[in-house]
């Protein structure tokens, strides 16, 4: 017994195949807005690849311009196979190919399903890359001269005054490391040769951050040198200082905005598989309805036999796919062996 | 004779209508993206009003909105007429409100004139409050406790932040005002005491500027104290330091971002009048061509649309005439009051 039988006459049929046409064009849509998104996923990466150290993945972004594409494709094939589907000369050249195509159409919704999944899993890889990232970016603010990273200074200052963060966890990563060039030290200063001189690895450290570490909502000028030491800045304590410099560290802050564009993406995916899916089952409702003579009522259904049916019947079918190959390759050594 | 006639069959007519039903349209789309238009150079405004000293005129923004809402009004109204046209039932109702609209619609073309003239005229306006207000804003950049002002420094921060400039003509600016609150001032310091007391009005100036006049593409930490001292900083020369911090004032950067909003907006108005005159000779075209039809009942006849009905010349003379009748008419009835006061 079929699975789910609808009766139709000329008018329902006319009208299935409208709204169908309608859905696939629809679907088109989707799948543009599916490209769209993955260029605008490869350009946000592309944009801030310094600081991730140019080794991050391109994987997601291109999986979402390939998916958008094929979405494209093979929904205005539809449109196309719908609108000529109510035409009994036209719908002829197509019922052959129609089996194969809506069987593609469900292992292609499947892999959206995939692709959404990825796109909530890919955050954890991001993590990595850009801890290790921003680490370096940190570590190459002051090679301004050096071919390669001379723009690090720039984009490490102006990701710090978007983001409003600091640093990598917070702002005092800044201390650990010498962010100013040796050009601009007077090696024969005393105060410069003590500090160079203060630890092993003769690094220019000092307890102060960039300008844009600076937060513009403080009430108070911006104190950058000499953060821990109190007595250097009238009226400052700072432990309790909030409002200075940003608190927060920058991969917090890069992270949440990445992620929060992948959770965003994931859920539109989701719900254009959805809605997607929907519409190839009134597809195939359609195309089972057509008979050859326009006027008469026909019958449409989801598939031939029930469920479980069907279920065995596939199983059956890829048993004897198996022993075909078995009896050919006896086939062939029968041969050999004669010759 | 009439001015610029053009004969009709049933095909023109058709043709005429589906494409003007188009025009029609296409200008309501106009008029909802002046409307949006508006609304967000209003937003703009408001963004930065405390930059501009609160004192900035809406009056272009609101024009813009209200003109917008007009617009999709009326042209909607003209689709529909135009949908209607072909019908002859639905023709001759519509019949009475086809000249008062085309009046109300070249009415409307001058109102937009007159708005795209403001637009174009009131960037001298935005060009003085922005002097006057950036001015005060960076006089009152140290009252971070005043109530009413507590938030003129974090604006005008992030103003020369996003805009990247520095001070109102340049970083001299920063010079002349005391940017540093006396709440953060050591008054028992001899350093401060000898700044405060080098002037006459005993205020603490310095020849250093706020973090937000920072450069980030400069290739070394940003230097904002002591800018004209090169001895204060090693390997420093302030005359040839060009990349240290932003060399443009904030009043040419804030003044040239809206100038460009609102020169782009009164070229859209100016599409947008071509636009309505198109969809007035259009209309009037295809009332003509239906009214001037020789057999009403039959659908296929010729006929013929025109302009204006007699020459441009003729047509100008009659108005002329129409408006000195008009007046001589009040005169008239003036003269019919007074008789009537004397009997009793």
């Amino acid at each position: 017994m079929a699975l789910m039988v609808v009766k139709f006459d000329l008018k329902k049929r006319v009208k299935l195949a409208q709204t169908v046409w309608f859905m696939y064009w629809f679907a088109v849509l989707a799948g543009i807005l599916l490209l769209s998104l993955g260029l605008f996923f490869k350009i946000e990466l592309r944009k801030r690849s310094e600081l991730m150290d140019n080794n991050e993945s391109h994987f997601l972004p291109n999986l979402l311009i390939i998916m958008g594409l094929i979405a494209c494709g093979i929904n205005a094939f539809g449109g196309k196979v719908c609108y000529d589907s109510l035409d009994p000369l036209k719908f002829v050249k197509w019922k052959t190919v129609l089996k194969p195509f809506l069987v593609f159409c469900v292992v292609f919704n499947a892999l959206l399903l995939v692709t959404a999944l990825f796109c909530f899993v890919m955050r954890i890889p991001l993590q990595f890359t850009l801890a290790e990232g921003l680490k370096n970016g940190m570590k190459y603010y002051k090679d301004s001269d050096t071919p390669g990273r001379c723009y690090m200074k720039r984009t490490l200052d102006l990701m710090q005054m978007e983001f409003r963060c600091c640093g990598n966890d917070n702002y005092r990563d800044w201390f650990e490391i010498q962010w100013v060039s040796n050009r601009y030290l007077d090696f024969s200063a005393k105060e410069v040769k003590d500090r160079i001189g203060s630890n092993v690895d003769g690094q220019y450290l000092m307890d102060g951050v960039p300008f844009s570490c600076c937060n513009p909502g403080s009430p108070r000028p911006c104190i950058q040198q000499q953060m821990t030491n109190n007595s250097a800045h009238y009226s400052y304590d700072h432990y309790t200082e909030e409002l200075n410099v940003w608190k927060r560290g920058c991969r917090d802050a890069l992270l949440s905005y990445y992620g929060g564009i992948m959770n965003t993406i994931g859920a539109l995916v989701v719900l254009i598989s959805v809605t997607v899916g929907l519409q190839y089952v009134q597809s195939s409702l359609s195309s089972l309805a057509n008979p050859e003579d326009v006027e008469s009522e026909s019958e449409g259904f989801l598939l031939e036999k029930s469920v479980k049916e069907t279920f065995t019947d596939i199983m059956t079918k890829m048993k004897t796919m198996g022993k075909g190959v078995k009896v050919e390759e006896g086939g062939e050594e029968g041969i050999a062996t004669r010759e | 004779m009439p001015f610029m006639s053009v004969k009709f069959n049933l095909q023109k007519r058709v043709k005429l209508a589906q494409g003007l039903w188009m025009f029609y349209w296409l200008s309501v789309i106009v008029g909802i993206s002046i409307f949006s238009l508006g609304i967000f150079f209003k937003i703009e405004l408001r963004k930065r009003s405390e930059v501009m000293d609160n004192s900035e005129s809406h009056l272009v923004p609101n024009l813009l909105i209200l003109v917008g809402m007009l617009a999709c009004g009326l042209n909607a109204f003209g689709g529909k007429m135009c949908h209607d046209a072909l019908d002859p039932i639905k023709f001759s109702k519509m019949k009475p409100m086809l000249k008062p609209f085309m009046l109300l619609s070249c009415g409307f073309s001058m109102l937009l004139l007159l708005v795209a003239l403001l637009c174009f005229l009131m960037q001298f306006s935005i060009y003085l409050t922005l002097a006057e207000g950036l001015k005060n804003t960076i006089r009152f950049y140290k009252d971070t406790d005043t109530p009413g002002r507590c938030f003129m420094k974090r604006t005008l921060d992030i103003t020369q932040i996003e805009f990247r400039c520095c001070g109102n003509n340049n970083f001299r600016d920063w010079f002349e005002v005391q940017w540093i609150s006396n709440r953060y001032l050591d008054m028992s310091n001899d350093v401060v005491k000898d700044r405060v007391l080098s002037n006459v009005e005993g205020k603490y100036l310095m020849d250093s500027v706020p973090f937000s006049c920072c450069n980030p593409g400069s290739p070394r930490p940003c230097i904002q104290h002591h800018l004209t001292n090169n001895s204060a900083h090693y390997d420093y020369d302030h005359r040839t330091e060009e990349l240290n911090i932003w060399t443009r004032g904030c009043r040419e950067a804030v003044f040239s971002y809206y100038s460009s909003i609102m020169t782009s907006i009164g070229v859209l108005i100016i599409i947008t009048i071509i636009l309505e005159s198109m969809d007035v000779a259009g209309l009037k075209y295809l009332s003509t061509s239906l009214e001037t039809m020789t057999d009403p009942e039959n659908p296929e006849c010729e006929s013929e649309g025109w302009l204006l009905e007699k020459g441009f010349k003729e047509t100008f003379a009659d108005v002329l005439t129409k408006l000195k009748t008009l007046g001589r008419a009040n005169q008239v009835q003036e003269g019919g009051d007074a008789p009537e006061v004397s009997p009793p």
